[in-house]
């Protein structure tokens, strides 16, 4: 039986995702639910920075900007009516759109350009979030977003999203979603020519890889998904404001990708889980939070460029290559 | 008329700061190639550092501001040391997530030691000039005077001084002023003290006109960059007038135009120009 293969040879994340999805039932604290469904949302945040960031090189730092574009977008539809089923996906790839348009200009720039480019536009969305009260509300934020709106499904009947397992559900089929197109975008020729944009631009032009056209479209998928998570936000929260898009949002992902591991498919998910786990037990040190943050990031840079998943690989290899010598002591002295 | 000059004034008086910070931020991200996007964040701390030595310490605002520089240039070249001398071989792109670390802990440490609200320094000179109907304090007329010397000494010390040109044969060809003898990292680590003793220099002229604040350095630290890159990777000259520039544009733009939108008018000109010249204005092509 090929499934029953599969699911042999693929246990480890069957396991996972069996746990996943029982974990309502697990965790019975409405607080650290919270926490949990945060960390979903946020991975969902850090594995769309990682393609762009961790695949491709290029350090976009307007990442809560298509957060709170996508955020702005829900919260404006649903407010007037319009059903969350529709408004979310037009709110991504409004934010998707967005990120064409800015895509175009600043991906001409190489390396910190792009970076400081795209740090403007994430102060510049955040400052018009602020100031363009009649629209967006000023720094007040909107208030009493809807919920998601309940869902007709075919067999099981409507379902609503007023509790809190049902909004960890919702939350959760969106990552799941997400995990799948990077799995695929990231294992397909195009994730290749991205990663060869990063290892060196120039090179890749060089083989006739279109490196322009690949950027371009690595920073709209991800600042799509940047959108959703922040459409999903906005309407599980109920409330935003302008720092719904703003830069210390940015940076705390850029920590949870580089913590997690940059370029691997599990970092980002590992680091938007732990790294808040981690400061919720460290609740004493809430005020100096950014300064372990700032510390962290520095150390992990100079001395684990790869994160907990690079140091974890390495770890690994150091394992097979310890008992690879004594299996190979083994077999000398046996002969 | 009278606002217009006067809007005009406070420009001049605007683009002074953004000429020195932006001069000390192209020495290390223009020749040096180091992303210090800590620059403005080492700012806030020179406003910060001058404020108590002045308040707590019974300082005078010369000593004090001096006093500041120095210890500035001291923190410069420790963070070059820990945060950026580590990656000098590794891609650009490390360097700048380092140096959003060295920001985060800069900003909160700040926050976390002196708290969140902002501070006024008793300003020196508070006397009023009237002038073409326009009013100055004299504190604004130094800021003007003060950034036109010491733009002036930082140009005669790179190009007519033997350690100034060490700072430019690095810049030119790291490994044929090693050849020739220069230390290296004794260049950066003097490159990075200039840099940081000019933006503490700069905080504290201004200090007594705005407040200070933790989070005064960020936006200022980003318009650096935008004065920087739009002036052209290490030119000197683009740098002052750019910064000029931008001081003008948002003193006139923020008087006739929104004053809410004043910071949108920077970012959104980079975003500008990047669309029709990815390399700045004045720029080069930077690997």
């Amino acid at each position: 039986m090929p499934a029953i293969r599969f699911l042999l040879k693929k246990w480890f994340y069957v396991l996972l995702l069996v746990l996943a999805m029982a974990l309502p039932f697990l965790i019975t604290n409405r607080y650290y639910f919270q926490i949990v469904i945060m960390g979903c949302l946020f991975s969902i945040t850090t594995l769309s920075l990682n393609l762009i960031l961790g695949y491709t090189g290029q350090a976009s730092l307007a990442h809560a900007g298509f957060f709170g574009i996508g955020s702005y977008g829900v919260a404006l539809m649903t407010k007037s009516g319009i059903s969350f089923w529709l408004a979310l996906p037009l709110s991504a790839l409004f934010a998707a759109l967005i990120g064409f348009l800015i895509g175009l200009p600043t991906l001409r720039t190489r390396g910190s350009y792009f970076a400081i480019a795209t740090l403007c536009f994430g102060v510049i969305v955040s400052i018009v979030a602020g100031s363009w009260i009649e629209f967006t509300g000023g720094y007040t934020g909107l208030v009493g977003v809807p919920h998601p709106t309940p869902l007709p499904l075919p067999l099981i009947g409507v379902i609503g999203f007023e509790t809190q397992t049902a909004q960890y559900y919702l939350v959760l089929a969106f990552l799941l979603l997400t995990l799948l197109v990077m799995h695929r975008l990231v294992y397909s020729h195009l994730g290749l020519s991205f990663m060869a944009i990063r290892n060196n631009e120039a090179l890749a032009e060089a083989v006739g890889v279109n490196t322009f056209a690949g950027k371009i479209l690595s920073f709209v998928v991800a600042n799509f998904f940047a959108g959703l998570a922040g459409g999903i936000y906005a309407s599980l929260v109920g409330s935003i404001s302008p720092s719904t898009a703003s830069i210390d949002l940015t940076f705390s992902w850029l920590v949870y990708l580089l913590l997690g591991g940059a370029a691997t498919l599990a970092g980002p998910i590992i680091g938007a889980f732990v790294i808040p786990v981690i400061m919720e037990y460290l609740q004493f040190l809430q005020e100096y939070r950014l300064i372990i943050f700032g510390a962290l990031l520095i150390a992990v840079i100079i001395y684990f460029p790869r994160g907990l998943m690079g140091g974890f690989s390495t770890l690994q290899q150091r394992v097979r290559e310890f008992y690879g010598q004594r299996r190979g002591v083994k077999h000398a002295v046996r002969s | 008329m009278a606002l217009f000059l006067q809007q005009v004034f406070n420009g001049i008086m605007l683009g002074s700061t953004y000429a020195i910070v932006a001069l000390g931020l192209t020495l290390v991200f223009g020749i040096l190639h180091i992303p210090n996007f800590a620059h403005g964040h080492l700012y806030m701390l020179g406003a910060y550092i001058g404020f108590f030595l002045m308040t707590l310490y019974g300082f005078g605002f010369w000593t004090a501001l001096i006093a500041s520089m120095i210890i500035l240039a001291l923190v410069g070249m420790l963070v070059e040391r820990i945060v950026y001398r580590p990656l000098q071989n590794r891609p650009v792109i490390n360097s700048f997530i380092s140096a959003v670390g060295a920001l985060m802990i800069l900003e909160t440490g700040v926050i976390v030691l002196w708290g969140p609200q902002g501070r006024r320094i008793p300003n020196p000179y508070p006397g009023i000039v009237d002038l073409l109907g326009i009013t100055m304090t004299w504190q604004r007329l130094l800021v003007i005077l003060v950034a036109i010397v010491l733009i002036i000494l930082l140009q005669i010390f790179i190009k007519k001084t033997t350690v100034g040109t060490t700072i430019e044969a690095v810049a030119q060809n790291r490994e044929g002023a090693m050849l020739v003898g220069i230390n290296v990292n004794w260049v950066f680590s003097l490159t990075f003290a200039i840099s940081t003793a000019t933006a503490a220099a700069a905080a504290c002229l201004v200090a007594p006109i705005f407040m200070i604040s933790p989070t005064m350095g960020a936006l200022l630290g980003m318009k650096a960059f935008v004065i920087v890159i739009l002036g052209g990777l290490g030119s000197i000259p683009g740098a002052i007038l750019g910064g000029y520039i931008l001081g003008l544009l948002e003193a006139i733009g923020g008087g006739y135009l929104s004053a809410a939108y004043k910071d949108v008018y920077a970012f959104g000109a980079l975003i500008l120009i990047l669309s029709i010249r990815p390399t700045g204005l004045f720029g080069r092509e930077v690997s």
